[in-house]
């Protein structure tokens, strides 16, 4: 910044610099407060009473803590007909998500590396095929989806979502991996095979040591969309698989009669507490997976 | 890449690949494929195979819904990718300065990007509720004829979806465009400095086109945003008042499952996906031209 030390025209930095920087840091934690906004609010209004929601104000701190109507939204509010709380939902959403997370990055993974390591013919093809296929909505693989699924039985049952999730994660999956093998030096693919490493030994006794902060990158973004996924569980969960983000939504548009605010808000923040812990454990791996699978989105 | 690999191990990797290609074929090639042939007969709830030509492109682009449905993708668009693009360069630009707790600032921006759009649309619905939303507020603090019902007017309710929408995105596009301009040359910096060029002009002409990687990635994530747009509509005002907010991905929605016109739907979906190409592509080539020259 000390270019001219000599005199200097009026432009100098030196009144310039200490205003523009206070500007930047006002600016920054303005916007800061706004985003972190809803999630105060969520917080807020999910320990209010009903009464304390209609006289104070949406910002105003709750009165007293009271984790009643935390309880009702886990425990009781009704999704339609059935009055059984969030807690199904939690337990399919997780039933969802742990295996096709699993699934996906096994199958991520040995596709990148078949597809890093080896020359197989038209594996540029079939790269190219997926790559394209994450860029397609959902809406037109759906109801071809919902017809595969239902002539092998697999239409709103487990097995169905779960191979669904791994269908749709596969290209960003595939992706991530063959993206981190093809940094890994050719020379130690060599070595190895001089060694007589075959093809599964070199995967699983060089590769995936070498491949775990990948998984974690990968699995902390999959966990966060395939739990926070809408769509997959509504058309294929059905009644008996619906996760946690389709049973929220059922709560608070299926209420009649007087809408609990504070009962909605409690089971909003219910639904998205473990993709915030998981976010806030891991900020630096998520934000590399973002960064590196941004494509997906 | 490695030319000389015994053929065991290659037919090894081919048969790794078998399963996978089994799953693009039948789902991304055939899907597609059978999608786009649905779009051209008269299937309802089942599909059924007599050809009609293009009677249901017909069809859809005389309904209203789906007229609605676009024009209001379109106005999402239009508005959604350029304010989250300047805001997200805005919040990028001022970080790269080098600013104290640079960490924990990113980390709450990124954070609403971890939430799900159904909680999105939810607590947005919460917070710009007319009675006891920001309008409330507004009036509790003194000014008694505030009001702000937005979320339930047929001409503004769009632009409700349009705030959430930046609020959970900004986050994810200030992270890519950070990483872009973390990669600009030290020494154009200099140059600009030396040169004296004022700050709004040294970002508009050199360091924009200098990122242009960047911004071409946090285009593509915005219009896959924009196409796939679903939830967060369905959550926060369910397409209404009445039809005031419907998109196409909810189009394609109902008319698929609840009024069990898979033709029409398909063709929707057909529509949507080459919207998608036509978008796509060129932004992926550009990337990828980038790219190259950058190395």
């Amino acid at each position: 910044m000390t270019i001219a030390n000599g005199p200097t025209p009026v432009r100098s930095s030196k009144f310039a610099a200490p205003l523009s920087r206070v500007l930047v840091y006002v600016l920054l934690i303005v916007i800061a407060v706004v985003t972190l906004t809803p999630l105060y609010v969520m917080i807020v209004t999910a320990f209010k009473s009903m009464e304390e929601i209609r006289t104070g104000t949406l910002l105003s701190l709750p009165h007293s803590f009271t984790f009643e109507h935390w309880w009702k939204a886990w425990s009781s509010a009704c999704t339609g007909l059935r009055c059984e709380g969030l807690k199904v939902g939690f337990v399919n959403s997780l039933l969802i998500t742990i295996p096709s997370v699993a699934l996906a990055i096994s199958a991520g993974a040995i596709t990148g590396y078949a597809l890093s390591f080896w020359r197989v013919r038209f594996a540029n093809v079939l790269f190219a095929v997926l790559l394209i296929g994450g860029f397609f909505p959902y809406q037109v693989l759906i109801y071809p989806l919902v017809r595969i699924t239902s002539t092998i039985g697999l239409f709103t049952s487990l097995a169905g979502v779960i191979a669904v999730h791994v269908v749709f994660a596969l290209p960003v999956v595939t992706l991530l991996f063959r993206n981190y093998f093809a940094t890994i030096p050719i020379d130690l693919f060599k070595a190895a095979r001089v060694d007589g490493a075959g093809y599964w030994r070199f995967f699983f006794s060089i590769l995936l040591p070498m491949s775990v902060p990948m998984i974690a990158v990968a699995g902390i973004l999959q966990v966060t969309f395939i739990w926070n996924d809408y769509i997959v569980g509504l058309v294929f969960g059905g009644i008996n698989y619906a996760p946690m983000t389709v049973q929220l939504n059922n709560i608070v548009h299926s209420t009649y009669g007087e809408r609990e605010y504070n009962v909605e808000m409690a089971a909003t923040l219910l639904t998205s507490i473990l993709p915030l812990i998981v976010y806030f454990t891991s900020g630096r791996w998520f934000v590399r997976g973002v960064a590196s699978g941004a494509v997906k989105g | 890449m490695f030319a000389r690999s015994p053929s065991s191990s290659r037919l090894q990797a081919a048969l790794t690949l078998f399963p996978v290609a089994c799953v693009v074929l039948s789902v991304y090639v055939g899907g597609v494929l059978w999608a786009a042939g649905l779009s051209l007969t008269r299937s309802s709830m089942l599909p059924n195979y007599r050809f009609a030509g293009f009677t249901q492109y017909i069809n859809l682009f005389t309904n209203a819904r789906w007229q609605m449905s676009l024009a209001n993708m379109a106005l999402f668009a239009v508005i959604f990718i350029p304010v989250t693009l300047l805001i997200a360069y805005t919040m990028a630009a001022m970080i790269n300065r080098g600013v104290r707790g640079e960490n924990a600032l990113r980390t709450i921006y990124l954070y609403p990007f971890a939430m799900s759009f159904i909680v999105t649309g939810l607590v947005w619905r919460w917070l710009l509720d007319p009675t006891f939303g920001v309008a409330d507020v507004a009036r509790k603090l003194g000014f008694e004829s505030a009001s702000f019902d937005w979320i339930v007017n047929a001409d503004m309710a769009i632009f409700t979806i349009i705030i959430a929408a930046v609020w959970h995105s900004a986050g994810l596009v200030m992270v890519v465009l950070l990483a872009g301009l973390r990669g600009v040359d030290d020494d154009l910096w200099k140059a600009i400095r030396i040169e004296g060029i004022p700050a709004w002009k040294a970002h508009l002409f050199i360091i924009i086109p200098s990122i242009g990687a960047s911004i071409a990635t946090a285009l593509v994530l915005m219009s896959l945003t924009v196409v796939r747009l679903f939830d967060v509509v369905v959550a926060m005002t369910g397409g209404g008042p009445g039809i005031a907010t419907d998109v196409p991905a909810k189009f394609i929605i109902d008319h698929m499952f609840e009024r069990q016109q898979v033709g029409l739907a398909s063709a929707a979906a057909t529509t949507l996906l080459l919207l998608v190409l036509v978008v796509a592509v060129p932004l992926l080539f550009l990337k990828n031209r980038r790219k190259g020259v950058a190395k």
